[in-house]
């Protein structure tokens, strides 16, 4: 029997806390569970850019990924451990949605947990948060977390 | 490029409120500056020494077109065989989900196109169907096909030879593989070539990327508010330009980038919706191309007339061979330096092939060029040298007008459009002029603001100054990059098909696969 995988959307806000506290819940409840924090780094290939913003895309990219895991991933990856739950971390770039769920798939995991931060903007009124999204296209269970 | 009208013309469309003694610096300068420039620009510019059915040949478009078609007939038709991979390659297919957040070929080929796409589509296709009728359209659209297998060469040697430092940034470009591909072929004269390359493109990007913009943006736009000192644009455009490249305000670039693609994507949409309208003439148009490439219809010069227009149009648009692409192309963080050389050849495509052709087809169904019924040949000027226009315009303002005809409020718009697409044009030319200076002086924080204060000066003088010479000469200056940079890709063209064969062959085999189904 293998682990139970849980996926996690954190994004250093209230709502990613939430989400982890509730997967940490989850994770003790059902046992010998594994949980994967994501940050994802809102990332298009399709954006336009200067000639000097490409020569420095690697470096910032870098810089992106340290900064992530300094600043959200490595703390709460930490914390997690310290309650005794199996968690690993882990960022990408590109769409959240997408993401989620393309990492659900490779760690064939159980659900996709992710904290709702509510609609805001035009563009999310017309086009649905990335929650609503998720929700819309995932290829397994999604908890949100209000 | 955008090189669009020769000297003269600019000289009229500068201020002419200038005070009388300015004017007269002026002309010191100018006077100064041709003395001592103008064997250059006569060099570059002077014709073969026999004429071709009756009309001068520029040498230099034939250097660009002999260039475009070896490299056609050695890469056996790239621009064909890989044009369906150059999309796949574009649209993400064969990108690996791990390099995400890395720069993408989309990225790539659009930063490339923004610096490329702009007055030369707008006002250089009228200029040359203006001259040599229709028919100057077939030799465009031939001349942009041709110019996808240099884009296609040199944009795969600069990926392939750029440097990349420690910190992750890259610098690539001509002068990289002039350097480094010489030296791993044994071959002598690649330093001499990157310093010349470096030295051309610097001066090429203080006038044709800099202060020929300048000079344009601002005819434009006091040709809609009316005539004020031109010195106040420049000044304008040097602080946006500034902020930009010096002081690293990503928003406006960005606004910029965002909104230029956009400007082009409307002006072809319009120019589709016009060819809608009076789609019972499409027929009847591409029946004039195709008449006027063989016969001229009448135009000066003949079919000949149409051929160099056609031909020198699409040259100075795509800037195929000029080796500046290869500098945009190189921060492409690729294992396969073929695939940015492919995904660039899509450039002419767009640029000449899509955008110049439909700049041509409106000009020539919305019948702003004088046609005499009876024999249905076209009617010349007085002068005898272009067609008629029904309001006797040219360059800019016949596209203006060819896109009125079909919607009265594209004047305004086509004028926003130019303005934004010169501020384009200036940054990509400050880049890939601080490249050959960089490499020229080295890189650091000092050398760099050097050279970026200066472009910004340049953006004034462009602005204010009637420099005619100074213009010309630095137009001169983007074409002998071509010279030099055509000159190394032959000497480098087996490093590139060594490249190109085993990439396919490993497409083909399936080693090379598509990360996205």
């Amino acid at each position: 029997m293998s682990k139970t995988t849980f996926v996690v959307g954190i994004d250093g806000s209230d709502a990613g806390e939430r989400a982890v506290a509730f997967a940490k819940a989850r994770a003790k409840a059902v046992g010998d569970c594994a949980i994967t924090l994501c940050y994802v780094i809102e990332w298009s290939p399709f954006s336009f850019q200067t000639p000097e913003e490409n020569e420095q895309r690697h470096k910032r990219r870098e810089e992106e990924i340290s900064m992530a895991h300094s600043r959200v991933l490595d703390p709460a990856v930490t914390d997690a451990k310290k309650d005794g739950c199996e968690v690993s971390g882990i960022v990408r770039h590109g769409d959240a949605a997408e993401i989620l769920d393309d990492l659900a798939k490779e760690l064939d995991a159980a659900q996709i947990i992710v904290g709702r931060v509510g609609i805001r903007g035009l563009k999310e009124r017309v086009f649905g948060g990335v929650t609503g999204r998720l929700v819309a296209s995932a290829s397994v269970p999604v908890t949100i977390i209000p | 490029m955008k090189k669009l009208f020769p000297a003269a013309s600019l000289v009229t469309l500068a201020p002419v409120t200038a005070a009388a003694q300015e004017m007269s610096i002026d002309d010191r300068v100018n006077q100064v500056f041709a003395s001592s420039t103008g064997w250059f620009v006569n060099l570059i510019f002077s014709p073969l020494p026999f004429q071709i059915a009756g009309s001068d040949f520029p040498w230099i478009v034939m250097w660009l077109v002999i260039g475009a078609t070896v490299f056609t007939i050695y890469f056996g038709l790239i621009q064909l065989r890989a044009f369906g991979h150059a999309i796949s390659l574009v649209k993400g297919d064969y990108s690996d989900p791990k390099d995400a957040g890395e720069v993408s070929h989309f990225q790539a080929l659009t930063t490339a196109l923004s610096g490329t796409v702009g007055l030369g589509n707008i006002a250089g296709v009228a200029v040359a169907v203006g001259i040599g009728g229709p028919g100057a359209t077939f030799w465009m659209i031939l001349a942009g096909l041709l110019g996808m297998a240099s884009k296609f060469t040199e944009c795969t040697l600069g990926v392939k030879y750029r440097n990349e430092y420690p910190d992750g940034t890259v610098s690539g470009g001509p002068m990289y593989y002039m350097v480094k591909g010489f030296k791993e072929r044994n071959l002598p004269g690649g330093g001499i070539l990157a310093i010349f390359f470096s030295i051309f493109c610097i001066l090429g990007a203080l006038g044709g990327g800099n202060m020929f913009q300048a000079n344009q943006a601002h005819a434009q736009i006091s040709g809609i508010v009316g005539d004020y000192p031109g010195w106040i644009t420049g000044v304008i455009f040097a602080i946006v330009v500034f902020l930009v490249i010096v002081g690293g305000i990503k928003s406006i670039a960005s606004v910029t980038e965002k909104v230029v693609p956009f400007m082009g994507i409307m002006y072809v949409g319009v120019a589709l919706v016009i060819l809608l309208v009076n789609y019972d003439k499409i027929g009847w148009a591409f029946g004039q191309i195709w008449a006027g490439a063989f016969t001229g219809l009448g135009v000066a010069g003949g079919f000949v007339g149409a051929l160099i227009q056609g031909f020198k149009r699409a040259a100075f648009s795509n800037e195929a061979g000029v080796g500046s692409a290869a500098i945009a192309h190189s921060a492409v963080r690729t294992k396969e330096p073929v695939t940015e050389g492919v995904v660039s050849l899509l450039e002419p495509f767009i640029d000449t092939v899509v955008i110049c052709t439909m700049t041509a087809l409106v000009i020539t169904i919305s019948g702003v060029l004088v046609v005499d019924p009876d024999t249905g040949l076209f009617v010349l000027n007085e002068a005898g040298t272009a067609i008629q226009t029904v309001d006797g315009s040219s360059g800019v303002q016949l596209t203006s007008a060819a896109f009125a005809t079909g919607f009265s409020w594209f004047p305004y718009v086509l004028a926003i459009a130019v303005v934004l697409f010169a501020f384009s044009t200036m940054i990509s030319w400050s880049y890939y002029g601080l490249k050959a200076w960089t490499y020229l002086f080295g890189e650091g924080k000092t050398k760099e603001l050097v050279f970026k204060l200066i472009f910004c000066v340049f953006i004034v003088i462009g602005a204010a100054a009637q420099l005619g010479a100074v213009i010309d000469f630095s137009d001169a200056m983007i074409f002998a990059m071509a010279v030099v940079n055509i000159t190394a890709l032959y000497f480098l063209m087996p490093v590139v098909k060594r490249e190109m064969n085993s990439y396919f062959e490993r497409l083909k085999t399936g080693e090379i696969v598509k990360h996205k189904h």
